[in-house]
């Protein structure tokens, strides 16, 4: 065994002296491989955390959102709407909402505007997400001035500030008591936004949504499994286009990987039927060379993947920062809980350095069966 | 005294050692990452009965994707071109794209 060890140092020692011999391309190499990796695996990381937080966050949205259509558009839905709900077998409860979107120009940022369901806040106060806080520099006990539709400003107090960790679901939400919503947005009594229905048996919610069809034919329900698929679609489609963009760089990358591995230049050659003319064997030379494909891609997995890591979970994915912003002012700040998917790590390990090491073994394997007196001339 | 002699293996295997450490802190990390905070802001969604997950908040359909319709990124104006850069990268509602049954 420790003459196995010995003799794998020494291959390895060989290995590295030849790699340093051509130090700027190999070098080069390394670093192109480890930033291919480290984008891949950041993409990856980022959609399947963002998809497992989305999964399980939402699944205490709305079973039913329904909303009022006139002309293909959103419309504000009449208070009558929620009495005609209330009859329909199986609905357990129906409750109108309130909410809308506020654009702030001291900030230039859109705010989403909502009249908690759960608990009343007083007039002239307001509960805000932290997003809001940070991109007004307010604090609690600050006062907000908003203008209303009739374009007279609304003075109100910032009573809370909901908390950092709940940035990914509030961060531009601004709650606010029902008298100051409508006079906000001068929305009268009897008018909501959408209804928000709860139904009895969660296998029931597609046959309810239909009767709801039938008996409100201008409205348009929303369920609960749309909305998971939605976002479930959003990562996987966000997923694919990055890494459609990618696909250029990948190329370019195996035509690289491909000409220093496959291309055995003379040099190279020669060395290979020097290697041999001094005894060495051929089974020797391939593992040489399996050592170079190994530490290479080993070393470019390894780095390129941790990395990524503190890119996604610890630095909040910078890279992407600017992509998702776009033109928002105010930009949630929130930081993904790491989870790595196994079937990931494996499927990343499988395309990036099985097919390098591949392609670094199989001309050398060519080159080595060859009688040395060939290969050097 | 002897000197220990430079040896590449030494140095390779050093690096490859760093990068494995790295590597194995990252997913340690991942195992022991706490989700405390998702019980809470469940209960945030389900109490305020939030429909989305706040990631971009430039334009309103993709603020809350789930509630736009297939048209609301052009109803700014007739023959209005969709321009937010969000929009390129978020896909429509998979149930607009399949025309189910209660789409509208």
């Amino acid at each position: 065994m420790r003459h196995w060890i010995a003799r794998q140092r020494y291959l390895i020692d060989y290995t590295v002296a030849a790699l340093a011999r051509r130090m700027a391309k190999n070098a080069g190499l390394v670093a192109v491989y480890t930033a291919l990796v480290f984008v891949v695996a950041s993409v990856l990381l980022y959609s399947h955390a963002l998809k497992r937080e989305a999964g399980f966050l939402l699944q205490g949205a709305p079973e039913v959102v329904l909303q009022k259509l006139t002309a293909g558009r959103h419309d504000l839905v009449p208070a009558d709407y929620v009495e005609k709900l209330q009859g329909i077998r199986g609905v357990r409860s129906v409750q109108g909402r309130l909410w809308g979107y506020y654009f702030d120009p001291l900030a230039a940022a859109n705010f989403t505007v909502m009249v908690p369901p759960d608990r009343v806040i007083p007039a002239g106060s307001i509960v805000i997400g932290e997003g809001i806080a940070r991109t007004r520099g307010a604090a609690e006990g600050d006062v907000m001035a908003m203008r209303g539709s009739d374009g007279a400003l609304i003075l109100l107090r910032i009573a809370e500030i909901l908390p950092r960790d709940a940035n990914i679901v509030t961060a531009d939400l601004l709650l606010v008591g029902e008298a100051d919503f409508r006079a906000l947005f001068g929305i009268t009594p009897g008018l909501y936004t959408d209804v928000v229905l709860s139904v009895a048996q969660p296998r029931e919610v597609r046959t309810i949504a239909e009767k709801v069809l039938l008996r409100l034919p201008d409205t348009r329900p929303v369920l609960r499994e749309e909305i998971l698929r939605t976002y479930e679609a959003v990562f996987d489609w966000r997923e694919g286009i990055v890494l459609m963009l990618l696909v250029g760089a990948g190329l370019a990358f195996v035509i690289l990987a491909w000409e220093k591995a496959s291309g055995l230049s003379a040099d190279e050659q020669r060395e290979i039927g020097v290697l041999k003319a001094v005894g060495w064997e051929t089974g020797d030379v391939l593992t040489m060379k399996l050592w170079e494909g190994a530490l290479v891609s080993g070393f470019a997995f390894l780095a390129g993947f941790s990395l990524a890591y503190w890119h996604v979970f610890t630095f909040s994915a910078p890279l992407f920062a600017p992509v998702l912003k776009g033109w928002s002012v105010l930009y949630p700040d929130f930081r993904l809980t790491p989870a790595v998917d196994g079937l990931q790590l494996a499927s990343l390990f499988l395309f990036t350095v099985v097919p390098y090491v591949a392609a670094t073994l199989v001309p050398v394997w060519r080159a080595a069966v060859t009688d040395p007196d060939r290969v050097m001339r | 005294m002897r000197v220990r002699q430079f040896r590449f293996s030494d140095m390779a295997l050093g690096l490859i050692s760093l990068a494995l450490v790295a590597f194995i802190l990252a997913l340690l990390s991942a195992a022991g990452a706490s989700a405390e905070h998702w019980t809470a802001n469940r209960q945030i969604v389900s109490t305020l009965g939030l429909t989305d997950l706040c990631i971009v908040t430039e334009a309103r359909y993709t603020r809350h994707l789930s509630q736009a319709d297939g048209h609301a990124a052009f109803q700014d104006h007739p023959m209005a071109l969709e321009h937010f850069p969000s929009g390129a990268i978020l896909s429509p509602p998979p149930h607009l794209r399949t025309h189910a049954p209660l789409d509208r």
